[in-house]
């Protein structure tokens, strides 16, 4: 393909476990108590083999599960905030930034990568929950908006993997202007009659989710995931009293009628290819999709 | 009836007291003398306060309770109006009014968030919370101007989308969502002006336009004063802080672009003289108004597109660099 410069195989930062699996040879999981051996997790795409709680996963291994043979072309990787409202409180953003940028090995909150989705051509931008809870500022806005114009030029579809707790309160009025600007090309993406999925994972919530999230053709969710508008506190606030379970998680947003499916994990990339494939008029794959097994296993 | 004063004005209330003891007392023609040299007084006081808010005093200014509301400004700027209701999904929202009039005698489609000015029409109106079904109305009738080549006319003033459950329930975020993008590309002039509170995506479900105006003392931020302390100081009582950090007032949004012009108020708030809040805001109106209309639907739409594609530009809000000089 000739609009793929550099393939390579990820580099997976060292410093990057922190975000998505807590330390250690042996991880205990906080849904069903199951210990699980660190690598069979990660074999099973960091979802517990016992009961499937999925738990999170970083930008990086997303990719790794969503394009072929586990490899990809980065996009962007270099832009970086100005920290231009000079934002401080309790400490500066600068400061923040900086210790985010030296623990995920990532200048913001999201990757953007393009690659070979079960052999078909395709954009995909994956949220880093590990930066600043996945936020959204100026750089992911960039980003973003970037590589659905990538999409809009290479006629290729385009993916959002959300896992972000909404817009970055640090970079003020501008990260909520970044709603506006994505939503603006995924217009254009639409109107050029090309796909667009949104693949929801927890959480999803705020300024991602009241923009780019919900503007999919396909709204694809991950088991339990909290997906929502207003945080959970915020609400229990207005309403003084106690949400009921599973009030926001995946499974209520499919019966209120706001995604199309909920997909295990180790069945997504599967599920994203065959709907692919419908919107881009191609056949049913000829091999089994599956995700390839992790770099580092 | 005397217009309520705030904290700040505190110089400003004991002149106006002073001046109405003086009216109690019977007229003589020194005491005309001093009531006038006193009022001079109160619009030099209150220009020199209002010249130095600081953006939390701006706030309290965004929120006064006698501030013009949309439909105070619908009242003196158009003639005509004829409210239109409802989604055709669910329910007709009161907190986004939307309807149709004459704006110096040519068609346009007003859409906007209504606060309410009494208790009673502050609960009808859900303060200014809007739910999906008001954002969904919005649509809809701005689809209608579109249908009509008409253009559309947005007043802002909201503290939030409504969190409460059957927001959420409905699909508030899908609702936002959906306006941000259609009105992108709606192919009609669209002119914005958030004349008090821009409360984040409740704000800006309804605020894509071709231009976006904001009066003097209205706010625009990503989050409430309030909200950003309780979560970054955890401290709601750091507000103040909180408001200055945001860079939320119209001065700091159209450095950066976010908002193209700035339409001034009264002297002291455009709750002191609605009638000349209500002029400059005409003016300004009219005048957006002709400029967008004059462009080409191509120009147009690709204009409002980069406009909001270079909000966060390169060089201002982000470099590239490569990540081992980012660590450094
Ligand atoms: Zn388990």
């Amino acid at each position: 393909m000739a609009w793929f410069k550099k393939t390579r195989k990820p580099i997976e930062p060292q410093t990057d476990k922190s975000s998505r699996v807590p330390e250690g040879l042996w991880i205990k999981c906080p849904s069903c108590g199951q210990v699980i051996y660190n690598k069979e997790l990660t074999i099973n795409l960091q979802v517990c083999p016992k009961c499937a709680h999925h738990f999170r996963m970083n930008a990086a291994d997303r990719l790794a599960m969503l394009f072929d043979d586990g490899q990809w072309t980065e996009h962007d990787a270099d832009l970086r905030s100005t920290d231009p409202l000079s934002f401080t409180d309790t400490k500066p953003y600068r400061a923040r930034l900086k210790a985010s940028i030296a623990s995920t090995g990532r200048n913001d909150a999201v990757v953007s990568a393009s690659g070979l989705l079960d052999g078909m051509p395709a954009v995909v931008a994956a949220m880093e929950y590990g930066f600043i809870g996945g936020s959204m500022g100026v750089v992911v806005g960039e980003k973003i908006t970037r590589a659905i114009e990538m999409g809009i030029a290479q006629r290729a579809p385009v993916i959002v993997v959300c896992c972000s707790g909404g817009a970055r309160m640090m970079e003020g009025t501008l990260s909520l202007m970044q709603m506006a600007k994505i939503s603006a090309a995924l217009g254009r993406l639409d109107r050029a009659g090309l796909p667009y999925l949104s693949i929801m994972t927890d959480p999803t919530t705020g300024g991602v989710t009241a923009s780019f999230a919900m503007l999919g053709d396909l709204h694809i969710a991950e088991p339990k995931a909290l997906i929502g508008f207003a945080g959970p506190r915020v609400i229990e606030q207005t309403i003084r009293q106690k949400l009921p379970d599973g009030f926001q998680r995946a499974e209520f947003l499919l019966e209120k009628g706001m995604i199309d499916y909920i997909v295990d994990r180790r069945e997504m990339k599967a599920a994203v290819a065959h709907s692919l494939r419908i919107m881009m008029g191609l056949p049913p794959s000829a091999r089994p999709v599956a995700s390839a097994p992790p770099a580092d296993a | 009836m005397p217009v309520a004063t705030l904290e700040f004005e505190e110089p400003v209330a004991i002149l106006l007291k002073e001046i109405q003891a003086l009216r109690l007392m019977p007229s003589t023609p020194d005491r005309q003398t001093t009531i006038a040299r006193l009022e001079a007084r109160v619009q030099e006081l209150r220009a020199e306060l209002f010249g130095n808010l600081t953006p939390w005093q701006r706030v309290l200014v965004a929120r006064h309770p006698e501030r013009p509301v949309m439909l105070d400004y619908v009242d003196r700027l158009f003639t005509g109006f004829t409210e239109l209701h409802g989604d055709r999904r669910f329910a007709d929202d009161k907190a986004i009014v939307t309807g149709m009039a004459h704006f110096h005698n040519k068609p346009v489609f007003i859409v906007g968030h209504q606060k309410g000015t009494d208790t009673k029409q502050k609960i009808y109106r859900n303060f200014g919370y809007a739910k999906p079904e008001g954002y969904r109305k919005a649509l809809r009738v701005m689809k209608m101007a579109e249908k009509f080549k008409r253009p559309v006319i947005v007043f802002v003033d909201t503290p939030a989308a409504y969190p409460g459950v059957e927001s959420e329930e409905r699909g508030v975020a899908e609702a936002i969502a959906l306006n941000l993008r259609e009105m992108a590309l709606l192919d009609t002039t669209i002119v914005v002006i958030v004349c008090g509170e821009g409360g984040s995506g409740g704000a800006l479900g309804i605020a894509i336009g071709d231009r976006v105006l904001m009066q003097e003392f209205a706010v625009y931020s990503v989050i409430p004063p309030e909200g950003c302390a309780a979560i970054l100081w955890r401290d709601s009582a750091r507000k103040v802080d909180a408001a200055d950090a945001l860079k939320i007032t119209a001065p700091d949004l159209l450095a950066m672009d976010v908002i193209d012009e700035i339409v001034p108020e009264p002297v002291g708030g455009a709750h002191q003289d609605h009638a000349l809040a209500t002029a400059l805001i005409d003016e300004a109106i009219a005048r957006h108004l002709a400029e967008v209309s004059a462009m080409t639907s191509a120009d147009r739409l690709e204009t409002r597109y980069q406009k909001f594609r270079a909000m966060g530009r390169e060089g201002h809000a982000f470099v590239s660099a490569p990540l081992a000089a980012a660590s450094e």
